[in-house]
């Protein structure tokens, strides 16, 4: 059986892989993908640990989880289209007015 | 039962306050003496009740509900007609009535909303009246006198778009404020001692212990409460405010200023004998300010121009007998007096009224004389009022104020009663001057025209009174008089009524009173006596308490039958040489007292203007509390600290914002990296530590 270490090691790369993208990347929708990366890498270790005290706990809450990131997809990829509408473009940094 | 007599006044209070501007003037002031006529009615069947009630019990009461329960305090609102209060709501409402009635006359020329507004303003007072006298302990009773205080305030400065009514009003409210101030703490205090704030409670609990032999507790208390007595019923210190009162409506001055209010002090120390009586020094302190009142108003009118001034200055100094009675211990005495006097004030006061209608509004009795032909009711009324005032055997102020002086004789104030008797020779000179100048002679023009009557110079007067002094011209009709259009037209029916009524109840009041020395029965005495005392009289403490402060009336009479009838022969004396004096100066040699004027230019002045204690008041209380007011609490302490505290706050946040704004660069990647720093550092915080 694969030990839990070796998930969790997993699951932190795939994490930091999401945490680059996110501050990497210069376009919205990459960034919004880079997060389900992140999110999937939570869901990952959860399943995981769950798996190792032998309850179905961590897969319950991946299900939250899983719910949530497609709610937060669809929000996320409506608000990108209506940016991308306004400014015509999917760059971050043009999008700086709402500040004082 | 007791509720409907201050419920009725509220209920015409109610339907003038809220449509009285539509109804015309017959329903509104009709609706007003009306409800006063049914609280009278209703007075009269609650005493009748009483009286038919054995001696010591005579006291109905009725608790219309608990007004605070907290915890073992429990204080129930409770109206209660006792001896003292039967007299006060009879005088209340009767005189009351006749008052109103009076007004439907005297405020007839008002537009039918001012004159609905008149009439709400004087049955709320007089429902407040009612309850001051009817509340069966002080919190019902304070309810009455700060209302009282406010309906005052609204009167005097009913012609508020004059400013000097307005200030009087103001004033008068101020100068009351100080007073009921010193008379709440008072209240708390016996309610710290006793526990309770019955009057009953508190007397029977005061009643076993003698008599505070040092300045103590009881003694700071009803001093307080005294100090709040000296600003209602108008008594030095806080006496200033009287004779300003005199902007409002005569009718007004008369109910409020004369008859009614200004006796709540009187009342409310008559209402606590039992407790002043335990307290010697307060009571001292009560006679001597009542009897330097006395003298002193009665200085301060003789020399005053404007008659109802001088009828101003004449309550202050008739409210200082009182007081000098009940700081003696003849609260008998005191209420006797106070019922008399609201008769022949109100009279006069009425009469003034009259007078001032009849002349349109002339104040001045410089610019007054030989109205006698012309106003034979108002002028015969008025006599009878100012013969009562004066003393003059057999009307209803010598029986008073004779009772008072010879208690005051009798328990051995021989320099209170000698200020007592000078004040007396004082009254029956300015009254009869008043009266002289008023009504005899013949009509002057005398007042400078425009100059305030206080400022201008003794002699600045005199050639005008020469000119209209030659002898011919005292013959003169009435009728031809120079003024253009004066037309005089005595009192309409409405008001001939109440000065009639109130005439005949100068003479008439003080029977009820007779003394024992002229072999009446001091019948109100007798009356009085059981609310002068506590419940459980028996007590061999409070016995031995009242030989000290108060030989029962009876008892008196007939240890000092002989001195009473030979104090009452000088008094008797002293009133018609005072009557006799004025009318040598004032009739026959007007010049005389001119002459005396100029010769004592000091004396003169000091007494015109009040011995300047308006003045002095000013520099030391008003003035300095302004200036500290101004430059240090509003320059210094409002400005500065308050304002201060609240613009450095906001300053504060302002200059921290600028800075922390400077974080909102609107950057996505700059927020989210600083969420990520964030959780880094928390999460290695916990793991490394």
């Amino acid at each position: 059986m694969i030990p839990l270490g070796h998930y969790l090691i997993v699951s932190a790369i795939l994490f930091a892989i999401g945490t680059a993208g996110v501050f990497l990347r210069r376009n919205l929708i990459t960034i919004l993908l880079s997060i389900e990366i992140m999110l999937n890498a939570v869901n990952l270790s959860f399943v995981a640990f769950g798996r190792a005290q032998g309850n179905v706990d961590g897969q319950i809450i991946t299900f939250f989880v899983m719910t949530v990131a497609a709610a937060e997809a669809a929000v996320g990829l409506a608000i990108v289209i209506g940016l991308f509408r306004h400014r015509e473009s999917l760059n971050p940094d043009a999008f700086t007015s709402l500040k004082w | 039962m007791i509720a409907l007599i201050p419920l009725f006044p509220l209920l015409g209070f109610a339907v003038n306050a809220s449509m009285g501007r539509r109804l015309p003037k017959t329903v509104s002031g009709g609706l007003a003496s009306l409800v006063m006529l049914a609280s009278f009615a209703v007075s009269v069947a609650a005493v009748w009740q009483v009286a038919n009630l054995a001696p010591a019990q005579r006291a109905i009461e009725q608790t219309l509900y608990t007004w605070i329960a907290s915890g073992d305090f429990v204080l129930d609102l409770t109206l209660r007609v006792d001896p003292l209060a039967s007299v006060m709501i009879l005088v209340i409402t009767g005189i009351g009535s006749l008052i109103h009635i009076y007004s439907t006359a005297y405020m007839h020329e008002e537009s039918d909303r001012e004159y609905a507004r008149y009439f709400s303003y004087l049955n709320l007072f007089a429902a407040f009246m009612l309850v001051l006298v009817l509340g069966a302990n002080f919190l019902v009773l304070f309810v009455g006198w700060e209302g009282v205080g406010l309906c005052s305030y609204l009167l005097i400065g009913f012609w508020f778009e004059k400013r000097s009514a307005a200030d009087a009003g103001k004033k008068a409210f101020v100068v009351n404020r100080i007073g009921d101030y010193a008379f709440i703490l008072g209240t708390l205090l016996l309610f710290v001692r006793f526990g309770t704030l019955d009057f009953q409670r508190i007397a029977s609990a005061v009643a076993p212990l003698g008599a505070e032999p040092a300045f103590g507790l009881l003694s700071v208390g009803t001093l307080l409460l005294f100090i709040g007595a000296t600003g209602k019923s108008a008594q030095i210190p806080l006496y200033v405010w009287l004779p300003d009162a005199m902007e409002g409506p005569t009718p007004v001055s008369a109910l409020i200023h004369a008859a009614t209010m200004v006796t709540a002090g009187v009342y409310m120390i008559g209402r606590n004998a039992v407790l002043f009586r335990h307290a010697p020094e307060t009571m001292a302190v009560v006679a001597v300010i009542g009897a330097a009142t006395a003298l002193m108003a009665g200085t301060i009118g003789l020399v005053q121009n404007d008659i109802k001034r001088v009828l101003a200055y004449s309550t202050v100094s008739q409210l200082g007998y009182m007081f000098l009675a009940m700081g003696v211990g003849a609260f008998g005495a005191g209420i006797f007096h106070l019922y008399t006097h609201a008769f022949f004030k109100a009279c006069l006061f009425l009469g003034s009224g009259a007078v001032i209608h009849a002349l349109h509004g002339e104040q001045d009795i410089r610019n007054m004389g030989g109205l006698k032909a012309g106003l034979p009711i108002t002028y015969w009324t008025f006599l009878i009022g100012s013969l009562a005032i004066a003393g003059v055997p057999l009307l209803a102020g010598f029986f008073s104020k004779d009772e008072i002086l010879f208690e005051t004789f009798a328990r051995g104030h021989v320099i209170l009663w000698t200020i007592g008797i000078l004040t007396s020779l004082l009254t029956a000179t300015y009254m009869f001057r008043l009266v002289f100048l008023t009504f005899h002679g013949e009509r002057r023009h005398d007042a400078p025209a425009p100059a305030h009557a206080e400022e201008e110079e003794p002699a600045a007067h005199r050639p005008g009174s020469d000119l209209h002094q030659p002898a011919a011209d005292l013959h003169r009709p009435a009728a031809d008089l120079h003024q253009p259009g004066a037309h005089l037209h005595d009192a309409p029916p409405a008001m001939a009524l109440a000065l009639i009524v109130l005439a005949l109840g100068s003479v008439l009041a003080g029977y009820i009173g007779v003394p024992h020395a002229l072999g009446g029965g001091n019948a109100l005495g007798a009356w009085l006596a059981p609310s002068f005392a506590a419940r459980s009289a028996t007590t061999l403490a409070d016995q031995a308490v009242g030989e000290v402060g108060e030989p029962g009336a009876g008892e008196a009479g007939e240890a000092g039958g002989g001195l009473e009838l030979s104090l009452m022969v000088v008094s008797s004396i002293v009133a018609l040489v005072g009557i006799g004096l004025a009318a040598f100066i004032w009739l026959r040699r007007r010049e005389i007292a001119d002459k005396a004027a100029a010769s004592f230019p000091g004396v003169y002045r000091l007494l015109l203007n009040k011995y300047y204690v308006d003045e002095v008041y000013d520099a030391t209380i008003v003035q300095p509390i302004r200036i500290v007011s101004q430059e240090g609490l509003w320059r210094g302490i409002d400005v500065n600290v308050i304002d201060g505290a609240v613009n450095g706050t906001a300053s504060i946040v302002d200059g921290s914002s600028s800075l922390l704004r400077r974080l909102q660069s609107g950057s996505v990647r700059a927020y989210a990296g600083s969420l990520l720093i964030g959780v880094v550092l928390i999460l290695g915080y916990y793991l490394w530590r």
